[in-house]
């Protein structure tokens, strides 16, 4: 069974729908990539996933039970967490207290597990007392990935890590990313940066106009010609 | 200059050059005119500034965690007041408790039990406000504006309602005449002043230790920061607004019944009038900003104050209006605002 399954979803914001029946599946331990142009509702796909965005119909099950409707928060406590594409980090707390706050609904120590999202992201560990707002654009991406991660999460959606970060630091990101994986995390991208995602990716899909347009695993994706010419920029 | 830089962000504050101008301007203003100013005023001020902050601590946080200007907050402070009124000067009495006049100052000790039991009293009915009110509004996802509008209506409504319990009149605590410390330069100094100020120095402590030290503290500054993720973040936000409401509550009731200790007198108005320094000190400190409110709360006590050597005290507000207006042209994000994140 699937860890997350989310099929015929429709959702969107006021009057304007977005969505018009998404069908996506990630299982444990996968790396799963969403691709497609700009405003095809990846990034309302991945807030539909998490609660911060009205699910009209469809269906998303996470570990096989329907979270659709639930609050972030309950999505979050049951071992799905989100990292925004932007405005991911809380500016004025420090490294430390934004790891806190990942861990909000954890009523057990959680120091040890500070210390490993540290030792997985070295950068964060220097200072940890610096405000989360002073921080360059990589640092914010590693802090905002380390928060999500305080849950221990069994899968970790992840909107446009690499966007706005150097060539050099893009590298880093996904280095740690495929750590990340490696840890026994699944994810679930979406990405501006289709070629390096797909690479690492189990599956690929891709999204045109809030409809699903293709499927395949991440290599055939990118061996794909029309898929390279269209959406991978030739 | 570098641990002044150090400090200012140790408390959220963005030490930039122009705040360095803003602050050397404001000091050396305020340093030149003493020699033409009454310290009395000044110290005047001072007890002013430290009701204010209390009320505008609370009024700031809870625009910075409901994104909305409570209107309604002045008559938070209005209605502890009047709560305490009812214990000092109904509830008590039957119970034998009705001295005044403890040591130096003009108040008994039943203003010790009263002050707890007055704060207890005011947060569970704002905690029960947010329940029947508040929360339904953003239940139905309205606009901010909506929910200010529907502050007036509370403040008008929690007026009218300690009108038609204790009447109009001016009213006031049992107490007892005291004479004043006499210091030099003509500074004379209410023995009251100094429980005032002993009072919103514990508050203010108390106030950062919650919010630098506890886990709801620092989930109140994540949700003043990013809303949307603190809710991916697990952050319980409705526990976090009744937290909220819970601080700006203790701070106002407190802060009313000092108030009326200070005036030494109490009428139905008197938070809705206090409402004007509240803003203007909210908004000198930058709003969303703790720790700007108290340092705004001081300027415009010791302005307010100040100003009362040249012009009629009835003006008071309008000094504290016409900072609040100039700061909001000249620099809208507060003495301390950066780059407005």
């Amino acid at each position: 069974m699937a860890l997350l399954e989310a099929s015929g979803v429709v959702a969107g914001y006021g009057q304007t729908e977005i969505l018009h029946g998404v069908s996506i599946s990630v299982g444990e331990g996968e790396i799963v990539t969403v691709i497609g142009p700009n405003g095809c509702g990846k990034s309302t796909l991945m807030k539909s996933l998490v609660g911060l965005v009205q699910v009209r119909s469809g269906s998303i099950t996470f570990r096989g039970d329907e979270v659709s409707g639930y609050p972030p928060e309950r999505i979050v406590r049951g071992g799905l967490c989100y990292v925004p594409q932007t405005d991911n980090v809380f500016p004025s707390l420090t490294i430390r207290e934004n790891l806190e706050m990942g861990a909000f609904v954890r009523g057990d120590d959680y120091s040890g597990r500070v210390e490993e999202m540290f030792r997985l992201f070295p950068d964060l560990a220097a200072r940890p007392q610096r405000r989360a707002g002073s921080l360059s654009g990589g640092q914010r991406q590693m802090l905002a990935i380390a928060r999500a991660l305080m849950l221990d999460p069994d899968l970790l959606l992840l909107d446009e890590p690499s966007a706005g970060l150097s060539p050099a630091m893009m590298n880093v990101v996904f280095e740690r990313i495929r750590e990340v994986n490696a840890s026994g995390v699944a994810l679930l991208l979406v990405e501006q940066n289709a070629r390096q995602a797909l690479q690492m990716s189990d599956r690929g899909y891709i999204l045109v106009a809030g409809e699903n347009r293709l499927e395949d695993s991440g290599k055939d994706l990118l061996n794909n010609p029309d898929v390279a010419r269209l959406y991978l920029g030739g | 200059m570098a641990t002044l830089q150090q400090a200012a962000r140790r408390f959220g504050l963005v030490w930039t050059p122009g705040v360095t101008t803003a602050v050397l301007v404001l000091v050396v203003a305020g340093v030149g005119f003493l020699p033409f100013v009454k310290m009395g005023l000044v110290v005047n001020g001072v007890f002013l500034g430290a009701i204010i902050a209390l009320g505008a601590i609370g009024l700031t946080l809870v625009y910075g965690i409901l994104r909305f200007a409570n209107v309604a907050h002045g008559d938070y402070m209005t209605l502890g007041a009047y709560v305490a009124l009812f214990i000092l000067g109904t509830l008590l009495p039957r119970l034998g408790l009705d001295s005044a006049g403890l040591g130096p100052f003009s108040f008994g000790y039943p203003l010790l039990i009263a002050l707890p039991m007055t704060v207890a009293a005011v947060t569970v009915i704002v905690i029960v406000l947010d329940f029947a009110i508040y929360r339904r509004l953003r239940a139905r996802g309205v606009n901010v504006i909506v929910i200010a509008m529907a502050s007036l209506g509370l403040a008008i409504a929690l007026r009218g309602l300690v009108q038609i319990i204790w009447g109009t009149a001016i009213q006031n605590y049992p107490r007892e005449s005291r004479q004043a410390f006499q210091l030099p330069m003509d500074v004379r100094v209410p023995p009251d002043a100094l429980f005032i100020v002993g009072v919103a120095i514990a508050l203010v402590v108390a106030v950062y230790f919650v919010l630098e030290r506890t886990k709801m503290g620092k989930a109140m500054r994540a949700t003043a920061d990013n809303p949307d993720l603190a809710l991916v973040s697990g952050i319980d936000t409705q526990r976090v607004i009744w937290w909220t409401w819970a601080m700006g509550a203790v701070l106002a009731a407190t802060a009313g019944v000092l108030l009326a200790v200070f005036q030494a007198q109490l009428f139905p108005a008197m938070g809705w009038e206090f409402l004007i320094p509240l803003f203007a000190a909210v908004v000198l400190g930058g709003i969303g900003k703790p720790y700007g409110a108290l340092v705004g709360a001081f300027v415009i006590g010791i302005t307010s104050e100040v100003s009362t050597q040249w012009l009629n005290p009835s003006y008071k507000p309008a000094i504290a209006f016409a900072i609040m207006i100039g700061m909001l042209l000249v620099r809208p994000r507060g003495l301390f605002g950066g780059s407005g994140n």
